[in-house]
């Protein structure tokens, strides 16, 4: 469904990613983890065109679409729930979901609310406050949901466990194996929680240091020693 | 109290026109960051428009008011936003990830450009336009008289003002210009085609500052090359006063100011108003460095 072949992509004169390879099919749920500026919110945003690739091509269903204006990947089914959430502060709960339609199809709101709604009711009780002023947790809730109202057949998921408390996490893992069985949307996650992240999985890929260094599946990586004294000491 | 209540209307017509030529300002600064220093032009051109469109339609025979007007009116929002989004297709578009000091010179050098650009058209004098919509609304028996023009234009920009708000509020284009304002690669992320909503918001822009331009050559009946510098500032000015990047803050930040113009030139004679104009916004400021309705940063992101 997704495939990135030898990308390169450069800040100024740094480069972040030094010829990366991935390849998600069709239904997956894949797991990137890595270190800290290993590069991995920049691949997922690579993907989405900002920066842009400057060597290798990303393509999604076999088109190409490495050199593809950012604002049409949501239209032919990406959407990403990026670093750091980057909900609007200033617009409601219901204005930010619905930022997140903008592509869908006319009519089809009113369900993709519901649903959404039904996966967060956190959300349901928020509706009308101002997103800025939700907690954390809330607003990553809200980042994802946004990404969902677009009905994607690929989801991009930047840590979306971050800052949040045991039982949110939970939550929201239960969330994405939820949304990827019942409605076969493929997730490509950047996780920091790695046992979490493996276990879900289907497959993982490690970065270190903008390569992909290791890949299997998630049971496999679970168990290999180097993946568990890197990501895992301390236990989970 | 009737000349009390003449300077109030004087003042809400002047302070109309401001709020009008402020949103400009204050959408293309709450879009991109920056000021658009050929603003006062636009509104300029947009005054021109009108005079032309005028002067041609009636060579063409259309005598009936009210059509006129409504001609007027359409052609110089439509040239007037050409203009609009032509500045920013040179003057910004291109310079958009250059150091800030770039566009800005870009922009006054739009702005310079305009002026003479205009100059060279239509020559440097002033250019005068026979009252179209004479007459005035008296009340008290006489004691206050109103003409139609001022109070068309003051309900006209209530109107305007009142369709515009929905416009940002309920529409998907307004919730789009929102997103772009508060974060451009997430709004993009969502499928904004946010260069789109850039031009769009100086297209905008430029149609209410057409607007306005037609409602001062209808209320002064003369206009000339030059009078975009002066309400550029006035309005830029207002526009701060009401917290700039803040659409209401822009409406009544200009009509502060035209009230602050109208009495004081009509108590204290008309040779320090503008003095009177920055005292205040510098006092405002001051105290509310934020203007009057900005927002102070709460929210955490
Ligand atoms: N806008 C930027 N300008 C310059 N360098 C950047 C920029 N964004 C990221 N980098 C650099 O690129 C490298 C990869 O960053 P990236 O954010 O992709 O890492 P990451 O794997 O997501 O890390 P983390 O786990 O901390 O989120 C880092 O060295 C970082 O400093
Ligand atoms: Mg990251």
């Amino acid at each position: 469904m997704l495939k990135v072949s030898g990308v390169h992509t450069f800040y100024g004169a740094i480069e972040a990613l030094k010829g990366v390879d991935i390849e998600i099919g069709a239904g997956e749920i894949v797991s990137l983890i890595g270190a800290n500026g290993a590069g991995k919110s920049t691949l997922l945003m690579t993907i989405c065109g900002s920066p842009r690739a400057r060597m290798g091509r990303i393509t999604f269903e076999g088109q190409d679409i490495t050199q593809m204006p950012t604002y049409e990947l949501v239209r032919l089914g990406i959407a990403q729930s990026p670093e750091g959430r980057r909900i609007f502060p200033r617009m409601s709960v219901l204005e930010n979901l619905q930022m997140g339609s903008i592509t869908a199809k006319p009519g089809s709101f009113a369900n993709e609310l519901e649903r959404v709604l039904t996966l967060f009711p956190r959300l349901k009780e928020r509706i009308s406050q101002r997103a800025g002023t939700m907690s954390g947790g809330e607003q990553q809730m809200l980042a994802i949901g946004r990404a969902l109202m677009s009905q994607p057949r690929l989801l991009l998921l930047d840590e979306p466990s971050l800052g949040l408390a045991p039982l949110v996490v939970k939550q929201i893992f239960q969330a994405v194996k939820d949304i990827n069985r019942e409605q076969k949307m493929t997730v490509f996650m950047v996780e920091q929680n790695a046992f979490h992240a493996l276990k879900l999985a289907h497959r993982g890929y490690v970065m270190v240091n903008g390569k992909v260094t290791m890949s299997g599946t998630g049971a496999e990586l679970l168990a290999n020693e180097e993946v568990r004294s890197a990501y895992l000491e301390g236990g989970h | 109290m009737e000349y009390f209540l003449q300077q109030l209307i004087n003042g809400l017509s002047l302070g109309a026109i401001y709020g009008l030529i402020a949103i400009g300002y204050t959408m293309v600064y709450g879009i991109i960051g920056m000021i658009n220093f050929a603003h006062g032009e636009i509104y300029m051109i947009g005054a021109f428009v009108a005079l032309i469109t005028f002067l041609a339609i009636g060579s063409l025979g259309i005598t009936w008011v009210p059509l006129a007007l409504l001609v007027m009116l359409v052609a110089s929002m439509l040239f007037t936003a050409v203009y609009g989004w032509t500045v920013e297709r040179i003057a910004y578009r291109p310079l958009r990830s250059s150091p800030r000091l770039a566009p800005l010179i870009s922009a006054i050098g739009m702005s310079i450009f305009l002026q003479n650009y205009v100059q060279i058209l239509q020559g440097a004098r002033s250019k005068p336009l026979q009252p179209i919509l004479p007459g005035n609304l008296t009340l008290m028996d006489g004691a206050v008289s109103v003409s139609y023009v001022r109070l068309a234009t003051i309900i006209i920009t209530i109107a305007l003002m009142y369709g515009f708000t929905q416009l940002i509020t309920r529409t998907s284009l307004g919730r789009a210009q929102r997103a772009c304002e508060q974060d451009k690669k997430m709004a993009s992320l969502l499928g904004v085609n946010v260069d789109r909503v850039i031009s769009l918001t100086f297209v905008m822009g430029a149609a209410l500052a057409a607007v306005a331009g037609m409602m001062v050559l209808l209320i002064y009946g003369v206009i000339d090359f030059y009078i975009g510098f002066l309400a550029g500032v006035k309005a830029f000015t207002a526009a701060v006063l009401g917290g700039i990047g803040s659409l209401p803050g822009a409406m009544l930040g200009g009509v502060v100011i035209g009230l602050i113009e109208a009495f004081w030139s009509g108590y204290m004679g008309s040779e320090w108003k503008d003095v009177a104009t920055f005292t205040i916004l510098v006092l405002v400021l001051i105290f509310r460095p934020t203007g009057l309705l900005g927002r102070p940063e709460i929210e955490k992101v």
